[in-house]
């Protein structure tokens, strides 16, 4: 087994997330100042471009508080957790098509695994620990309630998004991403095929990376700072880093399940040379993630959230039978 | 067969060494001067009252538990669903008598007051 080549990739993906996430941030305070009518971070470097640099910077320079009550092993494994989990959902993820380069085909793609979309649901329930841990070991009552409120959030909406994947996965019959991507071709993309799906997933991914509407672990008004009170400098970096990247790898999901992934129609009949075709699905791949982080952006921008019984009653009172109606639905029109 | 999950191992360890060297990065380069204010818990300004470790409401038991079963049940649907096309009316059939035997037990914790947030 080659090992070189799965590092190379690897450290690519790192290096493309690490990147994005300290740009989304600046995206998201520039699109909010923009929804809020303001002018947002745009001192450091021409337009406020080196803002990230600067942030960065910061968190490294702050103190690592740790406070006298708290269990100091769980309060530090607990960003560490969130942090390895978020960074390493993305594996089975394809971002493009195999790519032709020094004389052999390479699979966009880390881990070529069967088992694909479980791997996906198994790690964003870890992720889970990270959240819980970091709630219950600062021994803050802030700190205590959003971790619990969290645990009970992201458990009840993983219901919903592993019902609401099994459409999908009905009418592709494989686990495999790479194959799910292959089976949309020429735009018969899942978003068109399973609209319930596609609405209770997007739905669940919201909640599942603790984004507004569904952002109660964190409600600042009355939680503080909810799981992450107790935490200072690169520590709090480290979730805030762990939950940027969890909003990608769930909008990378999102493509890959229902928006065609690295498809683009028609671009493989033009008569493009091999290169360049892999290169532009590369680049749909990363419009589309990146179209799908701006929906995030401004959906977190323009709804106020929830209150806690809302959230759960949404989840186990509407979300979960959708789900498992779509199933049936999705059944019905495949066996006519 | 288990060759294709090595990656998978790489990439974890990878995630590690990142996030074990960003918290080292981050002790060698931040100041180090903890005292007492600093480190006690934070309670908006105030005298801490108690410990946090104390009850805290049951319905989080409640959600945790009945997200096992569900959970199990959905995981039931995984295998059926990758071989539905194979499986044909006869697989529908069962997993129409498998959903409803589920929907019973949903709406018996629904009516009990499992799911009740007030």
């Amino acid at each position: 087994m080659d090992i070189i080549e799965p590092l190379v990739k690897i450290v690519f993906i790192f290096l493309i997330t690490l990147t994005t996430v300290a740009y989304l941030v600046l995206v998201e305070r520039r699109v909010s100042a923009f929804i809020q009518n303001r002018i947002g971070p745009n001192r450091v470097g021409p337009a406020g471009l080196l803002q990230p640099v600067a942030d960065i910077v910061k968190l490294f320079l702050k103190e690592d508080i740790v406070p006298k009550a708290a269990n100091k092993f769980v309060h530090s494994l607990a960003p560490l957790i969130s942090l390895v989990v978020a960074m390493t959902t993305f594996a089975v993820i394809p971002f493009g098509n195999s790519i032709h380069l020094f004389g052999r085909d390479i699979k966009l793609m880390i881990a070529d695994v069967n088992v694909g979309i479980l791997y996906i649901l198994a790690l964003s329930s870890l992720g889970v620990y990270g959240i819980t841990l970091s709630g219950w070991s600062s021994n803050n009552k802030y700190s205590l309630l959003g971790g619990l409120r969290s645990s009970a959030q992201m458990i009840s909406y993983e219901l919903s998004m592993g019902l609401s994947i099994i459409g999908v996965l009905m009418i592709a019959g494989t686990l495999r991403l790479d194959k799910i991507v292959e089976s949309q071709a020429q735009g018969m993309w899942y978003f068109w095929r399973t609209p319930i799906s596609f609405i209770t997933f997007v739905i669940a991914s919201f909640a599942e990376t603790n984004r507004l509407p569904f952002d109660l672990p964190e409600a600042e008004p009355e939680l503080v700072g909810g799981y992450h009170t107790e935490y200072s400098g690169m520590k709090f970096g480290l979730f805030f880093l762990a939950e940027y990247a969890n909003m990608i790898t769930a909008s990378a999901i999102i493509v890959t399940l229902y928006l065609g992934g690295w498809q683009l129609p028609f671009v493989g009949h033009i008569g493009l040379p091999d290169l360049a075709v892999s290169l532009l699905q590369i680049a749909a791949f990363g419009v589309k993630v990146g179209l799908v982080l701006l929906f995030f952006i401004v959906i977190r921008w323009t709804i106020p959230r929830f209150r806690y019984d809302q959230l759960m009653n949404i989840g186990w009172k509407v979300m979960l039978p959708l789900a498992l109606a779509n199933i049936l639905i999705t059944g019905v029109a495949l066996l006519w | 067969m288990m060759a294709s999950y090595i990656p998978l191992i790489l990439m974890l360890a990878a995630g590690m060494f990142l996030a074990i060297v960003l918290l080292k990065l981050h002790q060698w380069l931040g100041p180090h001067r903890p005292n007492d204010e600093k480190t006690s818990t934070y309670e908006s300004g105030m005298e801490p009252i108690r410990s946090a470790r104390e009850r805290f409401s049951v319905k989080y038991y409640m959600v945790a538990v009945l997200f096992i079963l569900f959970d199990i049940e959905v995981i039931f649907l995984y295998p059926w669903a990758v071989n539905f096309r194979a499986l044909g009316l006869f697989g529908y059939v069962e997993m129409v008598i498998f959903i409803t035997i589920l929907f019973i037990g949903y709406f018996y914790i629904l009516r009990k007051g499992a799911l009740k947030w007030d």
